[in-house]
């Protein structure tokens, strides 16, 4: 308690896995894992039970992934919309942004290909 | 610095500063911040080849497909591993925190352990399946899979690598700011691991129902 100003002078920017109040820590982890078990389980689960509709399994699974992400993301890497994470905060924003890009773009582009691409009899007829 | 600023909390003598006329950010933070962005990077060279696994996952050329390969059985005890690896990792970033070696000591040897059982799991997978010539070599789907997995399990074999160094650094060094700022960088790596394994089982081993 004797020098309160460089702690607090910590507040214009923080390290990504970084926490101010040391206190609760082991709790935060002790959550994310909490969580991170309980996502897990509940994608395996999903993806053998019947209890949910079929078509609908893939968007749970996904759901449940970008949950467990958001999980790790915030309760292992302590990143928040803070003021002193601001930083960090819009690099994950852009990273996510292209990540999607690459991801849906490939998806979307080789889809495409595919589908207007000769049927492969035809395509061998002509090189004959 | 004492009493003549009593009145003017550091927060608000922080507001009143332009950014511009603020010092530099602490060499924890430019490397924590800095190593952020490259975990990030990393991120989008595996969504890259997530998009080619999505994109190639049918194409099986007549061989095995991921229904007839994958054990889901393991797929849960490997992501087991790694969750708890990732818990134990907190604890001893906890540790670094309190500068307490011998807990730093302890709960790295629990990430080392969990890691080198998920690795293990994975290596012997990994023979398994080329043993039933279910190698890379023998489909577009097994090209993209081996890829995808094969680079996750060599990050992860990296992180054991960087821990058994950093364990040496802490024992020979102590808890210098360079070393403790390492490890950091080391906790922050192996909680990335996570977030992409995460993808993987769900898209790759949960995934092999809907190709």
């Amino acid at each position: 308690m004797s020098d309160p100003v460089p702690q607090e002078a910590a507040v214009q920017d923080r390290a990504p896995g970084t926490v101010h109040n040391e206190r609760g820590s082991v709790i935060t982890y002790l959550a994310g894992l909490g969580f991170a078990v309980v996502l897990t389980l509940a994608s395996f689960w999903a993806s053998d039970s019947h209890a949910v509709w079929a078509p609908a399994v893939p968007i749970l699974l996904a759901v449940l992934a970008v949950g467990q992400m958001g999980v790790h993301v915030v309760f292992f890497f302590h990143i928040s919309s803070g003021p002193d994470d601001t930083n960090n905060f819009l690099a994950l924003a852009f990273g996510i942004f292209v990540v999607a890009l690459v991801v849906f773009g490939s998806i979307l582009i080789m889809s495409n290909l595919n589908a207007n691409m000769m049927p492969m009899d035809q395509l061998m007829q002509m090189q004959r | 610095m004492s009493s003549t600023n009593a009145l003017t909390s550091p927060v608000d003598r922080e507001d009143q500063i332009a950014i511009s006329e603020r010092g530099p950010a602490s060499r924890e933070v430019v490397a924590g911040f800095g190593f952020w962005l490259f975990l990030l990077s990393d991120i989008v060279i595996f969504g890259a080849l997530f998009a080619a696994y999505a994109v190639l996952a049918g194409r099986t050329a007549g061989g095995p497909d991921g229904l007839e390969l994958f054990d889901k059985g393991n797929v849960l005890i490997e992501t087991m591993c790694l969750l708890a690896s990732s818990f134990t990792c907190g604890l001893c970033s906890l540790a670094i925190e309190r500068r307490n070696a011998p807990l730093t000591y302890l709960w790295a040897a629990f990430t080392f352990a969990l890691g080198a059982v998920f690795i293990g799991m994975e290596i012997t997978e990994f023979i398994h399946m080329i043993g039933e010539d279910a190698g890379p070599d023998r489909s577009a789907f097994l090209s993209a899979f081996f890829t995808l997995v094969g680079t996750h399990g060599l990050h992860v074999t990296v992180g054991l690598c960087w821990f058994a160094v950093m364990m040496a650094q802490v024992a020979t060094l102590g808890f210098r700011d360079a070393v403790v700022r390492r490890l950091l960088c080391l906790t922050l790596f192996w909680h990335a691991l996570d977030i992409v394994w995460v993808g993987v089982f769900t898209i790759v081993y949960l995934g092999a129902h809907y190709v």
